[in-house]
This record gives C-alpha cells, structure tokens and sequence, in this order.
C-alpha cells in the first residue's frame, strides 16, 4: 500500500473543524476520541473506494458501521488496523491517529498497530490447531514465554469471550472440531489475549445461526466494558442492538454518523433513511 | 434430432477412449506378471529374506552370491545424500516463490524450475562425469570421484523442482484467512510462515519429499554413471556404491537370459517397484488426508 502524503506536515490533530453544513457528521468535540479519522480517501487501482471520510471512534463505545454491499466499509475498517497493507495496488491519502498518533507513521509498525487493534473476520478463522494453541500463539509471538502465564491468560481470555465452559474438557482438540459460533467465539478469545485496545469486527456473525449470533452480541455487550469496538454489519437490527454510534456508508461516502439511537430514529439524510427502511441495499 | 448414425459414432468413440484408458491397468497388470514370473526362479533357489539380507553380490563368481543388501544400503545411501540436498533447497524455493516473491521474481524464477526438471537425466550423469566427480575427488583427495555423494548431490539437484513445485502448490493452497488472522494479532511474516504458513501445508510438503524419494530412488542414468559401482556396504559417502536400478541396468546386458544371474536381476526389480508402490500410496494418503483438512476453509 502506498500512501500519498499531500500534507507533509504532522497531522493537526487540534483541527476538529469538518466542512458538514447539513450537520450529518455528528462529532462531539469535547470528547477525546479513540481513534480519530480525517479526509481519508483510499484507492484500489485507480478506484476511489472511499472519500473523504472524517469521524471518530470514541473510547469503550460500540460504533457500528453500515452500509450495502461494496459501500466500502470493509475496506474502512481493514485499514485502522492496517490489514488494507496487503492489498496490492492500493493507496491512501488522509488522517488517521490512535489516541493522537499518527498510524501511517514510518515509525509506527503495523506488527505494532495490529496489537493494539485487533480483528475478527467475517468468517471464523480458528488455526488448524488445538484450542489452547489457537490462543497460546498470539501470547507467545507477543512475547510472552512462561508457560504457566500463557495458561492463566489463555483461560482468562476464554472465559470473557464466553466459551471456557463449553470447551474446559478438550482445550487439547482441534479448533476445527468446534462449531461455527464456538469458532468465532474462539476468534475472539484468541483476539482479547493479547489484551488490545480496540477490537475491530468484520461482519462477525455472517455465517453464523441466530443463536451463534444472540451470543456473539451478548458478548460485545459485555467486551465494551474493556474495549472500544468497531463493527461492521449487514444487519441493521445489529447495529440498533449493540451499537452506542452508528456510521452509515454509501458507495465510498460516510452519509451520516451519530448517536445509533439518532440514526435510526430520526436520520438527517434521506438517504440513510431509505436505506434503514429497507427502501433499498 | 440427431441421426441415428451420429449415435452410433458418438457411442464407438466412447468406448474406444474407455479401452485406450484402460490400457493402463493392463500395462501395469502385464509389467508386474512379467516381473513376478521372471523373478521367481530366483527367489525360490536363494528364499526372498535370505535374498534381501545377504551381504555379497558376486553374481560372476562360481558358485555366485547373490546377496541384494549392498545394492539396496546403495540406493539407500544415495537417496539418502540426495534428499539432503532436495529438501532445503526445493522448499527454500518453494517458500520463497510462494511467499516472498513478488510477481515479477515468479515470472522469472518458474521456468527455470520447470526447465531444471526437464533436462535429461544423461545430461545431468555427464556434468557429473566432467564437472562434479573431478570436483569431489581433488576437493576430498579421493582415488575417484565416483562414489554415493557425487550421485547424491547430482541426484538432489534432479529432484528439488519436484519438491519445489509440489510444496508451492501446497503453500498456495493454505487459505488466505489463516495468513490474515495471524497478521492481524500481530505476527509478522516470518513468524506467520514458519507457526502458520508451513505446519497448515506440512502434509503437502511431505507429500512432495515422498514423491521426489520415489523418483531419486527410481533414477538410473545419473547413479549408473556417478555412484561407482562397488557393491560394497559401507558407511562412507566418498565410496563408491551400486544402487539397485544401477546393478540392473549395468549387469542385464552381460547376464545370460534365464540363469540365476538374470532371475535376481529381476528380483531387485520387484524389491524396487515394491519401495516405489509404497512411497506413491503413502503420498496418495497423505495427500487425500490432506485436502480433507483444509477442505473446509477454501
């Protein structure tokens, strides 16, 4: 990934002015946000698959972010994490900072980056090994060496993601012989060992049944205590469940961010109305 | 509507193919019939155990031995060296063009790959002859260059594009979402390859060690040239050493048809298609087992 720099200056995080006449980017100034994104653009080719988008993730808040398929908001979420590297012949022009640093910078690593914000893909992408090992390999590739510390952490994380239960007796066999919702709920223990600050959520219920599904938003329920959280979803009753802000996104444009409950209930665009009514996407 | 007559030529074409195709059973059917028909006599004369475990393979002598065990310590050996040299450098290869390489250093290194594996064994036996054995016997200070790790190295050489391009194809067939959630807990590549990458591909690179065995052990050219000849049992790589398919090829000619001499020539034979049969359905399993596993992450 390249990144075009137009402004070599440091990013000026005391800027919180953003051109919004219809006020449909809602950002509240006062609150110091977790990760703070400004005039990001980002290209595939020579696509522009995002367009100026400016908002903010607020600490220990759920923001949801919605849109229809191919708005790009997959492509956003996978480049606070700096996943959006690997995709070849892209680019990237803007701001974005993880309390006021700036994640483009040279000195910031990705390796770094990805500890801090970690990610759960869409499908559940449990390693072909055992339980314990699923977890046990973030811990030790972040340096953690004794072993009796890996335990206690790997049953820690286990038990906050709501699965230590159902697997206390066979951490030993394949993460593949799990199910699919216990997979994913493996994804995110294995996620929340290496203690990150932000957990970025690719559509995590996908491919799961409505009772996975019930358990895995329970879950972010309970992980907001610790985490900020970002969630990408196609289902906007999800979004309405779990979310405390929601972004809605339209063919590469941030449309409308706000308070969920403002989004959903009285919505500043017409266009995000059409789409939460079900008029089209 | 199609004629009847067109019927017809379609149904006749259908069954030449299936009796062309299956040509292939009653080749295979024929070739060990024939085998097992000439190896026979020998087998019954000297026992099959005694064959194998006998140490002496004097087949000119009067009364004449007719021990296979330093042929077969021979191809043993020598596979041995070889693999030595195959397995680094094919899945140093292998992992370099499927993970590191960029699209034009794949462009560039592929068909060199591809090309190394389609030289002629002959011509590989002869830079042995000029090159190699010369090389090992000055370097050493050896009486002769031809002996088990001059056949060896050449052998390893030979084999690595198969290693090569199977445990690529094995690398390319790990599902980008292991790499992805490896990454994205912080791994960099490295640590992705040799705790993620490798052990989700390891019975597809297995696969391609026991394929590339298959073939050194099956080679001739290049150990009838390199290897030496002695049927000896030794421990040495610098001696020279008579592998199985080396003895056939140099003794079927001076060996008059129907003696004992030819039976056992044979019977190494059969010893070296049972050792080939095994390694291929070994990879068969390996690689059946193997597919099951990622099957259901593609």
């Amino acid at each position: 990934m390249l990144r075009l720099d137009t402004n070599k200056n440091k990013p000026d995080f005391s800027s919180t002015e953003i051109r919004d006449p219809l006020n449909r980017v809602h950002i509240d100034v006062s609150q110091q946000p977790k990760i703070r994104v400004r005039n990001l653009d980002f290209y595939y080719d020579e696509n522009q698959t995002l367009k100026k988008i400016n908002m903010d993730i607020y600490e220990k808040k759920v923001t949801a972010i919605i849109g229809p398929s191919g708005c790009g908001k997959s492509t956003f979420i996978r480049i606070l994490n700096r996943m959006s590297d690997f995709a070849a012949s892209s680019k990237v022009r803007g701001e974005i900072s993880l309390e006021r640093r700036d994640i483009f910078d040279p000195e910031f690593s990705p390796v770094e980056l990805r500890k801090r914000v970690g990610m759960v893909f869409q499908k559940p992408n449990p390693f072909p090994k055992s339980i314990f090992e699923n977890i046990a390999y973030g811990l030790r590739i972040n340096g953690v060496k004794n072993s009796h510390e890996i335990e206690q952490r790997a049953v820690k994380s286990l038990k906050r993601a709501a699965l230590y239960e159902e697997v206390k007796d066979r951490l030993k066999e394949s993460a593949l012989s799990l199910s699919g919702g216990q997979q994913q709920r493996l994804c995110i223990a294995r996620c929340i060992a290496i203690e990150p600050e932000v957990i970025l959520f690719d559509e995590p219920c996908a491919s799961l049944d409505p009772i996975s599904t019930a358990k895995i938003e329970e879950l972010i329920l309970e992980l907001k205590k610790y985490y900020t959280i970002v969630i990408v979803t196609h289902n906007m009753q999800q979004a309405l469940r779990v979310s405390d802000y929601t972004a809605f996104f339209l063919m590469g444009e941030l449309i409308e961010f706000n308070e969920t409950k403002k989004v959903f209930e009285n919505p500043s665009d017409k266009r995000t109305e059409d789409y939460i009514t079900g008029r089209f996407g | 509507m199609k004629g009847k007559g067109e019927k017809f030529r379609e149904k006749l074409i259908e069954y030449i193919l299936f009796a062309l195709s299956l040509s292939a059973i009653i080749f295979l059917a024929g070739i060990v019939l024939t085998l097992l028909k000439e190896a026979a006599p020998a087998f019954r004369d000297t026992g099959f155990l005694n064959m194998i475990v006998s140490k002496d393979w004097y087949p000119t002598y009067e009364p004449p031995d007719f021990g296979m065990l330093p042929l077969i310590a021979g191809s043993f050996m020598v596979t041995a060296i070889a693999l030595m040299v195959s397995v680094p450098l094919g899945l140093c290869s292998a992992v370099y063009i499927s993970e590191l390489a960029g699209k034009k250093e794949k462009i560039l290194l592929k068909p060199f790959i591809e090309l190394l594996s389609s030289i002629p064994s002959v011509v590989y036996g002869f830079w042995g002859i000029v090159f190699l054995a010369p090389a090992i016997q000055r370097h050493f200070d050896l009486s002769s260059g031809y002996c088990a790790l001059t056949a060896g190295i050449v052998l390893g050489i030979m084999s690595s594009p198969i290693i090569a391009s199977l445990s690529e194809d094995a690398l390319n067939c790990v599902p980008r979402s292991f790499k992805e959630a490896s990454f994205a807990m912080g791994a960099d590549r490295l640590e992705t390859l040799i705790n993620v990458t490798i052990p989700a591909a390891a019975s597809g690179i297995i696969t391609s060690i026991i394929l590339g065995t298959g073939r050194i052990i099956g080679e001739t050219m290049v150990v009838l040239m390199l290897s030496g000849g002695a049927a000896i049992i030794t421990l040495s790589p610098m001696e020279p050493v008579r592998p199985m398919t080396s003895a056939i090829a140099a003794e079927m000619g001076e060996a008059a048809f129907q003696t004992p001499h030819y039976h056992s020539l044979f019977a190494i034979a059969i010893i070296l298609f049972i050792i080939t049969f095994i390694l291929n359905m070994a990879a068969e399993k390996l690689a059946g087992k193997y597919r099951l596993k990622l099957g259901s992450h593609r």
